[in-house]
């Protein structure tokens, strides 16, 4: 499998890396570099390997009050915050109403 | 160097390491803030800042201070701490609110850590005081320190070559003297890798054994955090403290002690005696392949032969699945990367760059803040997880990575405790003579496969090669650091000054 | 179908088209604190107060799962039906959003905590009710809350919310009708009231409902095309909803097009759908297992004490009304709209011992009263025992219905002994022979001429005297044994 210009596009706007146009082809080239390594794991024989849920223990937490207390403020490390809210450039989809998981999910995609 | 000339009990401590400062600290022979002026003296005439071998990227010199103060002023603390008075270094990717953690990036230039990681709050409560944080690949993303955005940090030995990575300003501190343990964290090798290139003492533990919480995330299921010392001791102590479950993780388990209590208080073991009688000690086949350089193998096979004449026996095993892991865990990290680093996004916190819009902002602020290698990682993981790529790439690596797994399982439970091993194919490379990232990523080839299988893991000193060190490396079985530090002091002691000749 | 043609009645009533419609319901699970941090799950609140490390998505900070919120879910996923899984397991759904803070939020893909259950709609007493299928219920994370309104060129991201537990619950296409989509969200609010998981609060957007819309031939089997519907917050709204979206997809097949695969979103104030922007095949999510969390194990000690736990649900719990007590379905199912009434009901005719008398008080007189004075059953002004009390004097004939009302509305304004304030304002029924015959005797001499009409067999008189005894008494006398008095003494 080998990795296109196209695919290395989409991937890099699904990250929202920004990644240079010029420095696409070198970006293409080196993946497939690396990818091509990965090619040998198409080779090995995983039928042995039943054992899906290899299980670690999980802890989990009581259901009490008490956060883990930040020792400096919001507006300390924000970049930009007003009256509370941390604030960025207003979005193209800003007439969707607010408050649902989903629509969020598609402003995210929108151009 | 200035300092050897006017030693103070502090730099005669220091030198002897941890048990040594703790003793003279706790019996009022010499204070915290001595020891701490101790570290910061030496800090400027070994020249580990940023102008001279950039391994020290931000000091906390008010802080050390003020710290050690209110450690001295409390005698009843003294008595008991484990770690009093001990300098350490914290590297850059654990969270400390006083310190900037900036991750090697600039992304998080200037960023400073509302609340702190939980290894570093247990070393201040042990009465370890914090000096400063160390330079490393950026996010961890690296073998060489050249990745961070804070300029590479140069090897002790040889400032024209690299010291490893990523946690390359951790090991080049330690190996320069400035103190005698230091935290790293390590996703494929990253503590060992460049304890073996500075000739330093690198362990990574079991993972769950050290909390997370507050290690900054490259690969979450393989992230660990380690520790450097100037040698097993220093280190086995500075994880006897940091070895604790937290309810902050939800991956931390809780194991057995590390080590034996009586172990570094012991006497060494007259010669003759037979201390490791009963250990049985595995050598894998794949680890020694024929590419490999002749005088690693015979350093190792030396390693091997004192560990012998100790008692122990030594098997030929094989690890079948070796060679795949590489290739996993250039998947598997890369994946869980592209996620982990979702969330610098120029909107909570670290540096924003504007763009046309939200996503302009975003891109803007991400081409700014990522290097070449964690932007090449972010696009590779996204890659290997998206639709119609997932189960080529991902789901097929993590099943290999379970083989991979089992290999060590299999192993260890045939009857043999440890498995001995070199830490790396070479010894410290020239700056700038890696420029193929696969090349590099084969850097970690003999450490990647403990942080697939999450089992403990260190490097330790077995000699030197055209004044290069080398590093010997032992695993051992899910939270069986006991053994595997038993079987390190023993070789260490064995081997004494040869280590490092 | 009948009941797509009640969601038709808009349009031509001989229309070839079946509605479907699924539902993927979210709601908050009633925890004191965040599914994956201890902070305060608190409603309006100042913006970002209640965020720490976690919840703020901070270099380093990790996810810790909140026993509560696993063990309400597993209520929830009990209640409906579902089998909950030994395994499941949290991933993260990956994208970026502002309010997103980590850029993914974590949920259960395709390991869910439980899956294949059912709830049962729309039915009376004795006959089938429809069963529309649960898909699966996982647990998941809210996130945050962006506000476009409040600053001009910015939005303000408010990340509280982010990080409140929920579960998602998701039908199967099973309904027929918009009146069925409602039937089947009210049931479900229900349930999730009963047992605790949710306070299930639509207007502080602790339900949140998603529909999923397509329309197809009367008789075809396979699914038409789908549209989904978001951003619907009242349970009104939703039926609304799907009768415009079913009459617009209706008309697009009536025009010979097609409908087209898309989110819509709701505008309840305009009553309007319209599309949501969105560039379509780009939804990329590149789930994978959330290697912070290990597998969630649930032990089946676990989840049967879960189970056993469980309260009578409201189904069942119409069902043994209807039965144990002779009321109506309509009347159960009024008696059962909350547990808490339910229980309030039980506890009337436990200590009354008159059943009916209980429905007819419950239903006629305390919950007249709470609805004039805007109180739940919970913060009833009268409790069930004085309620109970009550209904035993008038069953025992101590005092009137009308009385009974009196001092009850008596009681709603300070909590006293029924009894005792019957007796204190002369409303106790008169039975003692003397005092009646005092009375009887004073009224006749009273008037001696009807008097004598009377006794000398003017039977249609006595009601005239029982009313003059009445009066004479004010209303305490028993009418019953006044009339039979009055009846001895005609010769």
């Amino acid at each position: 499998m080998s990795i296109s210009e196209s695919d290395v596009r989409h991937v890099a706007s699904l990250s929202r890396v920004g990644l240079d146009s010029a420095r696409l082809p070198l970006v293409v080239a080196e993946l497939n570099g690396i990818l091509g390594h990965m090619d040998a794991l198409q080779r090995v024989d995983v039928s042995s390997n039943a054992n899906e849920d290899a299980t670690r223990p999980m802890m989990l937490a009581d259901d009490v009050v008490g956060a883990v207390q930040l020792m400096r403020s919001r507006e300390d490390m924000a970049p930009a915050m007003r009256d509370g809210f941390f604030v960025v450039p207003r979005l193209a989809t800003h007439a969707a109403p607010e408050g649902n998981p989903a629509a969020r999910a598609v402003d995210a995609e929108a151009p | 160097m200035s300092d050897e000339h006017v030693r103070t009990p502090a730099d005669r401590l220091l030198d002897r390491g941890v048990a040594a400062i703790v003793e003279g600290v706790a019996s009022g022979a010499c204070s915290a803030l001595a020891m701490v002026e101790c570290t910061l003296n030496r800090m400027v005439s070994r020249d580990v800042g940023r102008d001279g071998l950039n391994a020290v990227l931000y000091v906390d010199q008010e802080g050390a201070h003020t710290e050690a103060s209110l450690f001295d002023a409390r005698d009843a603390a003294r008595a008991d701490a484990p770690l009093a008075g001990v300098p350490i270094l914290v590297k850059d990717n654990i969270a400390t609110h006083r310190l900037a953690t900036s991750c090697g990036s600039r992304i998080l230039e200037g960023y400073v850590s509302p609340y702190e990681a939980t290894a570093v709050g247990l070393l201040r409560a042990a009465g370890a005081i914090v000096v400063g944080k160390t330079n490393m690949d950026e996010f961890a993303m690296g073998s060489s320190t050249e990745n961070s955005a804070y300029g590479p940090t140069k090897h002790p030995l040889d400032r024209t070559r690299v010291p490893g990575g990523s946690s390359g300003g951790s090991a080049a501190a330690v190996a320069a003297g400035v103190t005698p343990v230091a935290l790293g964290s390590e996703t494929g090798g990253s503590v060992r890798q460049p304890a073996a290139f500075c000739g330093v003492v690198g362990i990574k533990p079991t993972y769950g054994r050290v909390s997370r919480f507050g290690l900054v995330a490259y690969a979450s299921s393989l992230d660990h955090i380690g520790v450097f010392g100037a040698r097993v001791d220093d280190a086995a102590r500075v994880l006897a403290v940091i070895g604790q479950a937290d309810a902050h993780d939800a991956t931390s388990v809780h194991f057995p002690p590390v080590d034996d209590a009586r172990a570094g208080q012991e006497e060494p073991h007259p010669r003759g005696t037979q201390p490791l009688k009963g250990i049985v000690i595995g050598r894998p086949e794949e680890y020694f392949p024929a590419s490999l350089d002749p005088r690693i193998r015979a350093l190792c096979d030396a390693s091997l032969e004192r560990l012998r004449e100790q008692g122990a026996e030594i098997r030929t095993v094989r690890m079948p699945n070796t060679e795949s892991a590489i290739p996993v865990y250039y998947i598997i990290a890369p994946a869980e990367a592209s996620s982990n680093l979702a969330r610098y996004d120029g909107v909570r916190f670290g540096q924003r760059r504007p763009g046309a819009g939200v996503q302009g902002m975003y891109e803007a602020t991400r081409a700014a803040g990522f290097g070449p290698e964690v932007t090449r990682r972010i696009l590779l993981g996204t890659y290997v997880l998206s639709a119609g790529y997932y189960d080529a790439y991902y789901r097929r690596a993590q099943a290999v990575r379970r083989l991979i797994a089992r290999d060590f399982t299999d192993v260890f439970a045939s009857g043999v405790h440890a498995l001995f091993t070199p830490t790396t194919p070479t010894t410290a490379f020239r700056l700038g003579a890696v420029s193929d990232p696969y090349e590099m990523y084969l850097s970690d080839i003999f450490t990647v496969t403990a942080n697939l299988a999450g089992v403990p893991a260190m490097s330790q000193p077995i000699g030197r090669i055209e004044g290069l060190p080398v590093g010997g490396q032992l695993i051992a079985s899910h939270g069986d650091e006991a053994t595997m530090l038993r079987i390190a002091r023993a070789l260490e002691f064995s081997l004494g000054v040869e280590a490092h000749r | 179908m009948n009941a797509a043609h009640d969601s038709a009645r808009r349009r031509d009533a001989a229309t070839p088209y079946e509605l479907v419609v699924g539902l993927e319901v979210h709601c908050q699970l009633a925890t004191e604190t965040k599914i994956f941090c201890r902070c305060r799950t608190s409603f309006g609140e100042a913006p970002n107060v209640n965020t720490c490390p976690v919840c703020l998505g901070l270099p380093g900070a990790l996810p810790v799962l909140n026993a509560n919120a696993v063990r309400l879910a597993t209520r929830a996923a009990l209640a409906l039906g579902c089998t909950v899984h030994e395994t499941s397991v949290f991933a993260r759904k990956n994208y970026f959003y502002p309010d997103l803070p980590k850029g993914y939020q974590i949920s259960q893909f395709d390991r869910p905590l439980a899956t294949g259950g059912a709830i049962d709609v729309g039915a009376e007493s004795g006959t089938e009710p429809r069963r529309i299928g649960i898909t699966r219920v996982h647990m998941e994370e809210d996130a945050g809350k962006s506000v476009h309104d409040r600053f001009a060129d910015w939005t303000a991201v408010d990340l509280n919310r982010a990080g409140t537990p929920l579960v998602e619950i998701v039908s199967e296409p099973d309904m027929r009708s918009a009146q069925e989509a409602g039937a089947y969200l009210r049931q479900l609010k229900q349930i999730l009231e009963y047992t605790a998981v949710s306070d299930a609060n639509m207007e502080e957007g602790s339900l949140r409902v998603d529909v999923n819309i397509s329309v197809r031939a009367v008789g075809a089997t396979a699914l038409g095309t789908k549209t989904e519907i978001k951003n619907l917050n009242t349970f009104s709204g939703v039926e609304r909803a799907i009768e415009i979206e079913y009459a617009r997809q209706c008309a697009q097949l009536d025009a010979g097009g097609a409908v087209v695969q898309q989110t819509m979103l709701w505008d309840g104030a305009r009553e309007q759908i319209r599309p949501a922007r969105s560039k379509e095949g780009s939804h990329d999510y590149r789930y994978f297992p959330d290697p912070d969390l290990p597998p969630l194990e649930l032990a089946s000690a676990f989840v049967e004490a879960q189970r056993a736990a469980l309260p009578e649900l409201p189904r069942g719990r119409r069902s043994r009304f209807v039965a144990a007590y002779g009321v109506t379905w309509p009347e159960a199912e009024q008696l059962t709209a909350s547990a808490e009434l339910a229980d309030y009901f039980e506890a009337v005719v436990a200590e009354s011992g008159h059943a009916k008398r209980a429905t007819n008080w419950v239903l006629g007189v305390v919950l007249a009263a709470l609805n004039t004075t805007g109180r739940t059953i919970a913060d009833a002004p009268i409790g069930s025992g004085r309620v109970a009390a009550l209904i035993r004097l008038e069953a025992d004939g101590l005092v009137s219905n009308t009385a009974a009302r009196q001092v009850f509305a008596w009681l709603c304004e300070r909590d006293e002994d029924p009894r005792v304030v019957a007796e204190r304002e002369g409303l106790i029924k008169v039975t003692d022979d003397t005092a009646l015959v005092q009375w009887i005797d004073d009224v006749l001499a009273e008037q001696p001429a009807e008097a004598a009409r009377f006794l000398a067999g003017e039977v249609k008189l006595q009601g005239v005297f029982v009313g003059h005894v009445m009066r004479k008494s004010k209303g305490a006398a028993d009418p019953r044994r006044v009339n039979q008095i009055l009846a001895s003494r005609i010769s």
